[in-house]
């Protein structure tokens, strides 16, 4: 996969999906739609200031709450490089993957970026560097199958490959 | 080496003897359920070109997040939906009058012990209760399971709770869950199976212990499971026809983490803004104004929830600065509340009674709060903005204490209640 590289963009502990992406949303299908509400009740100036490639780096426990995947797709249609954080719901991680938005739990990596700080993400290693510090951290790397599905830009597109390759098979 | 509930149920979908923690398994869903967000799922499946999804008889849909549609956008999702059910000859589809998904799974026979679950629902858990390994999913990933059955899965670590002791009056399933949650924390449980044990949680009903293993989820739980006992067994036995074989842990079942709690002298308690781990006692906070009062949800919308509430306002009324707003978990739940008298109190009281549904828990509609405005709420998630504006507040608590500071109108007691 690609070297991401972009501006940081802060976030606490355990941020919810109903603050990603609120509730009286869900009905919208479309993507890009979608992007406009990202963190809209908390952060209003993030869906219109984020930059493609940007990454955003958040602390314990992200993506908590309910299981809709428009908490990942709106962050992939802003065009996201990376979310990073110390660890991840669950469901939030799954959903990530299946996406297609990178995704990295990097213990230790809120204390170590500051808002606005220029970062370069290896998501196949798992090296973060700090651009404007120089510091680099170590996240934990992909399994091979969920980079295999990242690089396929998620699972749709990636089940798809394997549907036609089993029906060529066959 | 023995082995936990929810490493059985892995094993046996997936066809291995015996399965370790942090395994990844590929495993065969017996019930794949979701609700409005199946318009979505049904556009990630046709996006994989497939004529058929994989077993129409094991896939349920229903709607109850925007019941009746509060906007063009989800009527015609539902529509699609509707179209999609009867193109591919989905037998279990249930439109908006069967009521909240966790509720109907149960009652409509779709919830059988040892059985794998999923669902577009991070509350799917609630299944749980009657000893199903049931889980949350994403969309994209329900159409990977429409279309192949199959889904990965890490089997998670357990955790053992053991619950002992006698509940005070007026205290219950919801005050001893909230409890754990605010000991172990909003992310204590993230990733693992829970399976819940003692007298005290034998003692349940299993309305009771629907509402354990729904909030467990609330603790990050992957899954949250109660062993199903006689009456278990009974309840799903009246509900369908289908073969099931119950799962129990070996004696020697390995455990990451094993919790006591004794639930003697416990509190109601409330989980205050904006996190559902932030728990105090009732004591902590009594006397804040509210301005509504929820009770309702897949948490606590049946009918001993809403005997309950009927039992604290029989022949009084809501404070009137309070909006009182009462939605049953299902039609079942309302038309057997309807019977019993439960609504004719409730209303005579000042409630205002919605269809059954989701409403207001996840701010769709039927109940939004205004900047500043304060919510009692029987749901599960008190985050900001959930309910309306970011700038409301959201206390969740059990019926009891919902019903008690609606007739209050501040956050009350019930023990205190001269009834």
């Amino acid at each position: 996969m690609d070297r991401i590289r972009g501006r940081a963009w802060k976030f606490g502990d355990a941020v919810n999906t109903d603050v990603i992406y609120p509730g009286k949303y869900l009905p919208l299908t479309d993507p890009k739609e979608m992007a406009l509400h990202a963190f809209e009740g908390v952060r209003p100036e993030f869906a219109k200031a984020v930059k493609p490639g940007d990454v955003l780096v958040a602390g314990r426990y992200f993506g908590c709450g309910s299981s809709r995947e428009q908490a990942a797709t709106c962050l992939k249609a802003l065009g996201l490089g990376a979310v990073i954080a110390e660890s991840f719901a669950r469901i939030y991680y799954r959903n990530a993957i299946n996406l297609g938005l990178p995704i990295s739990v990097c213990p230790g990596i809120s204390k170590g970026i500051e808002e606005g700080q220029e970062l370069e993400v290896d998501l196949a290693s798992g090296t973060i560097k700090n651009l404007a510090s120089g510091e680099s951290f170590q996240a934990q790397p992909l399994p091979p199958f969920v980079l295999e599905i990242l690089e396929a830009g998620g699972l749709i597109p990636y089940l798809k490959g394997r549907l036609r390759s089993t029906r060529s098979r066959a | 080496m023995g082995q936990t509930i929810a490493e059985k149920i892995l094993a046996n979908k997936s066809g291995e003897r015996a399965v370790r923690p942090g395994q990844i398994v590929n495993a065969k869903v017996d019930v794949a359920m979701s609700h409005e967000n199946a318009a979505l799922v049904k556009k990630h499946f046709e996006e994989l070109g497939l004529p058929r999804v994989w077993d129409p008889e094991r896939i349920v849909l229903l709607f109850d997040h925007r019941v009746p549609a509060e906007s063009v956008k989800t009527a015609q999702g539902q529509r699609e939906v509707r179209q999609f059910a009867r193109a591919q000859g989905i037998r279990h589809f249930y439109d908006m009058n069967a009521g909240i998904c966790h509720q109907v799974l149960p009652e409509r026979g779709h919830v059988r012990p040892g059985e794998l679950i999923v669902g577009t629902d991070s509350h799917t858990t609630t299944a749980g209760a009657f000893g199903a390994f049931a889980t949350g999913i994403g969309a994209t990933e329900m159409a990977a399971v429409w279309a192949t059955g199959e889904l990965w899965l890490r089997v998670p670590e357990t955790f053992k709770i053991t619950v002992t002791g006698r509940f005070q009056k007026w205290v219950g399933a919801k005050d001893l869950i909230l409890h754990i949650i605010g000991r172990l924390g909003a992310d204590g449980a993230d990733y693992k199976s829970v399976e819940f044990y003692g007298p005290t949680v034998e003692k349940m009903s299993l309305a009771s212990k629907m509402v354990l293993a729904n909030l467990a989820m609330e603790m990050g739980a992957k899954a949250a499971i109660v062993p199903p006992d006689g009456k278990t067994l009974e309840y799903v036995k009246s509900r369908t026809d289908k073969p099931f074989k119950p799962v129990y842990a070996d004696p020697d079942a390995e455990y990451e983490k094993e919790f006591e709690f004794d639930v003697s002298g416990l509190e109601p308690q409330v989980a205050k803004p904006h996190q559902v781990d932030n728990v105090v006692p009732i004591s902590e906070v009594s006397g804040l104004k509210v301005d509504q009062a929820l009770l309702g949800s897949c948490t606590n919308g049946r009918l001993e929830d809403l005997e309950v509430a009927a039992r604290i306002l029989k022949g009084r009324r809501v404070h009137p600065d309070v909006r009182l707003l009462v939605i049953p978990a299902s039609w079942e739940v309302y038309l057997e509340a309807m019977r019993k008298g439960i609504l004719e109190t409730l209303i005579s009281a000042g409630a205002v009674v919605v269809n059954p549904g989701c409403g207001p828990c996840l701010g769709a509609h039927q109940g939004l709060l205004a900047p500043s405005e304060r919510c009692i709420s029987s749901t599960n998630r008190n985050f900001q903005g959930r309910m309306g504006s970011p700038e409301a507040e959201v206390y969740l608590a059990s019926p009891a204490v919902v019903a008690a500071s609606a007739l209050a109108g501040e956050l009350a007691d019930p023990r205190g209640l001269r009834l």
